[in-house]
């Protein structure tokens, strides 16, 4: 594949626009699915909906009954779902180009583990609502992004340097969360094992909006920053010698990806690997070098919906949460990566 | 007043003080090569040149405006530096790489004018590279590659031009290629190009204006026909040698004096060379021994 497929868009006026068109089919491809696995999403269930039936009471034309079921329950579920995947995407494919590592997704760095130490501390220590739980888990993975960024900085963030420091601090969580299980009592555990597997159940309007204005900020942002991102790709020397703000850009960049993937996590627990195989099969897909972000993001958006499409289909309604089927077919796709980096001879 | 000067800089990683208040102008539409011994400062000068490094004191001016507070996509209009190590991402073809060069030209709202597409195809049929458009990076040779990261840099279409050891790990004929093209770039646009190069010989040939550095001082500084001498490598690189005229160019060449006599020469500064001095006498090796000396 050459780069015959990156077309320029130019105006009039002397605006030009750079266009993927590889990318941007890639890009149109996974809406579609993540839309149509939606709408199965939606249908599925111990009240069964018709595809046609849940678009109908999407535009506003179904019965009260499927209003209520579609709307008002499976709805906000869905869309969390979407929101989650999309900023844990966007969130692996930052911290992936930043350390310049495919393992430097927040899963592998702590980030995850940060906030369920976060969850934790509010089930076990204080029995905290369902509201404090979710503050707990922003601030735990907050708390643990900024620690991370803070050890690991010396006169800059290199790769390396950021898995190293993340797996140590990843380590050191878990042994705070082993420990913090160990002193709950049946009921707190219960729940605090729920809240670690990650899941979508009982998910409602309540957590749409944070998310959505969540993302809503912070994509734009990123947006914005990302050709600034491509350059420092190509080592810190050159990015600046580009005119690239490169320690400004990395940090607006780093504090987003914190943001992105402590408040997806806050809102639906740790949904194992999206952030970590989202932006790598983006980029296999769109096959163009660099971080690939929005590919990345509509692809992290469209492996949560399906991979909880496939749960409620064979497991049958809230029997198996997300995070279990993310996790083995993340599982899967790390090994597999290793090995084949390992006979590349990259690892 | 030359474009780009240090004044009075003093330039350190950390505690480590590499330079202590240096003073360098860098003539307009010279091609200025800083040459020294190992960690005399010749990159760190560089660096702080093209602000990748901030002195700590003193300050490094870019027509008159000390470099650190201009824009920095003003400074990359101005100035291009082809750092010593850079990294080609996976799988990037040749001309999306060469594109990347401009960069501090381009915004949001103008990412890929017709302009860009000229200056990117006219930087590469100056170095060369013209056909090598679809190919990849990664399946080049290091010639083509440094090619390649020249290009880029002639896309950022800068004035001034920093290399750093623009022909470390390149074989003998594409770091005179290498040269070639700056001389050429040199030559025919004016623009001013500024190179750390290790090879003393390559220096003298190329360069209008030659710093010598060591300990972080200017030892000289001016044409090479004028300052390289036979005593100023020796203080400079603490070598014996010759200094005779380059058969080809005219220009000075500098030949290591032969093992036996910088042998002799240590030797009567230093009492310590019993084991120099008497490999040297053991007449018959000394020739395959001098050929590996030299290196």
């Amino acid at each position: 594949m050459k780069a015959t497929h990156i077309r320029a868009v130019r105006t009039r006026g002397g605006l030009s626009l750079r266009v993927d068109a590889r990318a941007v089919t890639v890009v149109v491809l996974l809406v579609l699915v993540a839309l149509a696995a939606s709408v199965a999403l939606i249908g599925t269930g111990d009240f069964p909906v018709s595809a046609t039936d849940v678009v109908r009471t999407l535009t506003g034309n179904g019965t009260r009954i499927q209003e209520y079921i579609v709307r008002d329950l499976r709805l906000p579920r869905v869309l969390v779902g979407l929101l989650v995947g999309a900023a844990l995407g966007l969130g692996g494919a930052l911290f992936q180009s930043i350390s310049r590592n495919p393992l430097g997704s927040p899963d592998v760095l702590g980030l995850g583990q940060g906030a369920t130490a976060g969850a934790l501390v509010v089930i076990v220590l204080f029995s905290g609502s369902a509201t404090a739980v979710t503050l707990g888990a922003l601030a735990g993975g907050l708390v643990t992004g900024f620690a991370i960024y803070l050890l690991a900085w010396r006169r800059g963030v290199h790769g390396y340097r950021l898995v190293l420091v993340g797996i140590g601090v990843s380590a050191m969580v878990t042994a705070v969360n082993g420990y913090l299980l160990t002193k709950a009592d049946i009921v707190d555990a219960a729940r605090a094992v729920v809240w670690m597997t990650g899941s979508l159940n009982g998910r409602d309007w309540t957590q749409v909006w944070p998310l959505l204005v969540l993302c809503a900020v912070l994509v734009p942002l990123v947006l914005v920053n990302a050709r600034g991102l491509l350059m420092t790709e190509m080592g810190d020397d050159l990015s600046y010698a580009l005119g690239v703000r490169v320690e400004r850009v990395r940090m607006v960049l780093m504090v987003s990806a914190v943001l992105l993937t402590a408040g997806a996590t806050a809102a639906v627990g740790p949904v194992g690997f999206v952030a970590l195989t989202a932006p790598q099969l983006a980029r296999r897909l769109t096959r163009s070098p660099g971080p690939n972000l929005v590919p990345a993001m509509c692809m992290g958006a469209t492996l949560l919906i399906v991979a909880d499409l496939v749960s409620q289909r064979a497991f049958g309604a809230d029997q198996l949460p997300v995070g279990v089927v993310t996790g083995v077919l993340g599982g899967a796709y790390l090994l597999w990566l290793l090995v084949t980096e390992r006979r590349a001879g990259r690892i | 007043m030359n474009r780009l000067s240090a004044d009075n800089v003093t330039l350190a990683y950390d505690q480590r003080v590499i330079a202590e208040r240096l003073s360098v102008e860098i003539p307009d539409n010279s091609f200025t090569v800083i040459v020294g011994p190992n960690a005399c400062g010749k990159s760190t000068l560089l660096r702080a040149l093209s602000r990748m490094l901030r002195p700590n004191e003193g300050r490094v001016l870019l027509d008159g405006q000390v470099i650190q507070s201009m824009p920095a996509k003003k400074v990359a209009r101005t100035l291009g530096l082809l750092p010593q190590s850079s990294i080609a991402p996976d799988g990037i073809t040749v001309g999306d790489l060469v594109g990347r060069g401009r960069y501090p030209h381009q915004g949001l709202l103008r990412q890929w004018s017709a302009e860009d597409e000229r200056v990117v195809r006219e930087s590469m049929a100056r170095t060369g590279i013209g056909d090598l458009a679809d190919r990849y990076v990664d399946e080049l040779s290091g010639g083509q590659r440094q090619r390649v990261w020249i290009a880029m840099a002639l896309a950022q279409q800068t004035p001034l031009l920093l290399l750093d050891e623009p022909t470390t790990y390149l074989d003998i004929q594409h770091q005179i290629d290498v040269l070639d093209l700056c001389a050429d770039l040199h030559e025919e646009q004016g623009r001013t190009l500024v190179a750390v190069l290790h090879d003393l010989n390559h220096a003298a040939r190329y360069a209008t204006h030659l710093v010598a550095l060591r300990e972080g001082r200017v030892v000289a500084e001016g044409a090479p026909k004028e300052i390289v001498t036979a005593e100023l490598v020796e203080e400079v690189f603490g070598l014996r040698c010759q200094v005779v005229d380059d058969p080809e160019t005219g220009t000075p060449l500098v030949v290591p004096a032969a093992r036996r006599a910088r042998a002799r020469g240590t030797a009567e500064k230093t009492e310590k060379a019993p084991e120099t001095a008497g490999a040297g006498a053991r007449g018959g090796a000394e020739v395959s021994e001098s050929a590996t000396g030299a290196s």
